[in-house]
């Protein structure tokens, strides 16, 4: 392997080359065939797990810091600026608070289920974090089935949030967990049909064929410069997304004003870090998928040649969409929840419907369109 | 037999014996709310048990539809329907015996069913990439059976309009 392919190729090529070891001193000292193979799967499974674990707490104790700044930005204030420079210290202390602080169960609780809870809403985020593609060739599993599996893992989450609700015995965590479930089903709908439009438009529904389905014009024929289906998807996705999450101007399952915490009020210590993790991870998470589907993930100019350019153009796209979550955070006040329901209902849906079909059609026309002029060519 | 074999049989049990437990875990509960969260369970080992059939297609189907809108319909219905504090109900009534016959007749049945088919398998996948595959299939040879069960569920739909309007 020269020089130039490991710059500019360096994660990809350090991971084939544990690779290449580790097979190869474990077939000279005897080790039959098969055998390697598993090993290898295993140990190179738990290295990328590993990565992946790591990179997604990290990012998520920065974006908290993101949010404090950016949206003290907004109000006029400065944020965090006394523990290290910028402030930059506060997401370890938030998550030393978190570790030590005493985890208090309440006597009514149901227990099994109150203690579940926090952990069925944080594993479905982590696992969909398994068929992102960070870079080139930089995914942890190149599923055929990408999108779908995205959309199970979103729907999983709800279960934690209703045994959060159900589990705490309490009015506030139970209203909480009830608005959650009715406004994640309301817009899990027209977050998988914007979804689907995009899946017309690259004929794929694995992340990786979406992906190449947008290295057009000089790695920029991303699909929001479809005009005008790509803008409205995106919007339409954006929306109903953040509305899955739970986040502001959606965040009325936690609404402090009228339910203190909303689902995780009976919870302390950890149990409620493990919620907090679980929300900025599925902000990450959507930016992520909201910029692999609609801003080409890691396509860009150059990525070519130089594939590691492919990771800073991916966290640049999602960093700038968690930008627009913490800016709607900053700007938008929150919906009722008449006006929820209806705005999904009555607005989201039908025009998803309605972008579909033109989508759908106006491929068919350019289809009939390009065998006309074959046929005249011919 | 060789290692990866065996190592696949051994999680094979592990997952069956996940997916009874939960399923009896769904029957024996007296607490609705765990009852459905143990139907939750019990979708995952199908879907995980898919999983080992190289069936990846029906088992993201099995999440999605199972668990991501059958169960959280029902734990809705449960957290609408039932009172916090007190809901522990006795789940034998009288019908019991009835019923646990004509299960044991439908599980023999099947049993022997399946013995006695002449299963065909050939060693390979057959595609690789099922999911186009199947979009074909079901907007072609399947269209006839696949626009009767959309009526279907609009009648449901519509039904349940009505019955809740009234």
């Amino acid at each position: 392997m020269d020089i130039w392919s490991f710059i500019t190729n360096p994660f990809v090529s350090i991971y084939e080359l544990i690779r290449g070891g580790l097979s190869g001193l474990l077939t000279s000292v005897g080790v039959p065939d098969e055998i390697v193979r598993l090993i290898v799967f295993l140990v190179m499974g738990g290295i990328v797990v590993t990565v992946l674990l790591i990179v997604a707490p990290v990012m998520m104790m920065y974006m908290t810091w993101l949010e404090r700044k950016l949206v003290a930005r907004m109000q006029d204030r400065i944020g965090p600026n006394r523990a290290g420079p910028f402030g930059l210290l506060v997401p370890i202390a938030d998550m030393i608070k978190f570790l030590t602080k005493e985890d208090i169960v309440p006597e009514g609780v149901d227990g099994p289920v109150h203690f579940l809870a926090p952990i069925v809403v944080v594993i479905p985020v982590i696992l969909s974090f398994a068929v992102i593609q960070f870079g080139v060739g930089m995914g942890a599993v190149d599923l055929n089935l990408a999108l779908l599996y995205l959309m199970a893992m979103g729907s999983v989450a709800t279960i934690g949030v209703f045994m959060a609700g159900f589990g705490s015995h309490n009015k506030f965590a139970l209203i909480g967990g009830m608005r959650a479930a009715a406004q994640i089903i309301s817009y899990e709908i027209p977050q998988i049909l914007a979804v689907a439009v995009i899946v017309l438009l690259a004929g794929s529904i694995s992340l990786t064929g979406i992906i190449k389905a947008q290295s057009g014009l000089f790695g920029l024929g991303w699909f929001i410069f479809y005009l005008p289906v790509g803008p409205i998807a995106f919007f339409i996705f954006l929306l109903a997304a953040t509305a899955e999450i739970n986040r502001v101007p959606f965040d009325l399952p936690e609404a402090e004003s009228e339910l203190v915490a909303g689902y995780h009020t009976e919870y302390s210590g950890m149990k409620f870090g493990l919620f907090y993790l679980a929300e900025f991870l599925n902000t990450f998470l959507i930016s992520a998928v909201g910029a692999s589907l609609f801003f080409g993930g890691w396509q860009g100019p150059f990525v070519q040649q130089v594939p590691v350019l492919g990771i800073v153009y991916f966290f640049a796209k999602t960093i700038v969409l968690i930008g627009v979550q913490l800016w709607f955070r900053g700007t938008l006040p929150r919906l009722r929840v008449d006006q929820l329901m209806n705005f999904g209902w009555k607005r989201l849906v039908p025009a998803t419907l309605a972008l579909i079909l033109f989508t759908a059609s106006f491929l068919w026309a350019y289809r009939l369109f390009n065998q006309f002029l074959t046929g005249l060519g011919g | 037999m060789d290692v990866i074999g065996i190592i696949s049989q051994l999680v094979f049990f592990l997952i069956a014996a996940l997916t009874l437990a939960a399923g009896l875990a769904t029957v024996l509960l007296r607490n609705v709310f765990h009852a459905g969260l143990a139907l939750v369970g019990t979708f995952f080992g199908v879907a995980a048990l898919y999983l080992m059939l190289e069936a990846e297609f029906l088992a993201v189907v099995q999440i999605l539809i199972y668990i991501g809108a059958i169960a959280v319909l029902i734990l809705f219905a449960i957290m609408l329907t039932r009172s916090l504090m007190k809901n522990e109900d006795s789940n034998i009534n009288k019908q019991w015996a009835w019923v646990a016959t004509v299960i044991v007749i439908l599980f023999v049945g099947l049993f022997i069913l399946i013995l006695q088919v002449p299963w065909q398998h050939s060693g390979t996948a057959v595609y690789t990439d099922l999911v186009p595959h199947l979009g074909t299939a079901l907007l072609t040879t399947y269209l006839l059976p696949f626009e009767i069960v959309s009526v279907l569920l609009l009648a449901a739909l519509i039904g349940a309009f009505i019955i809740a309007r009234e």
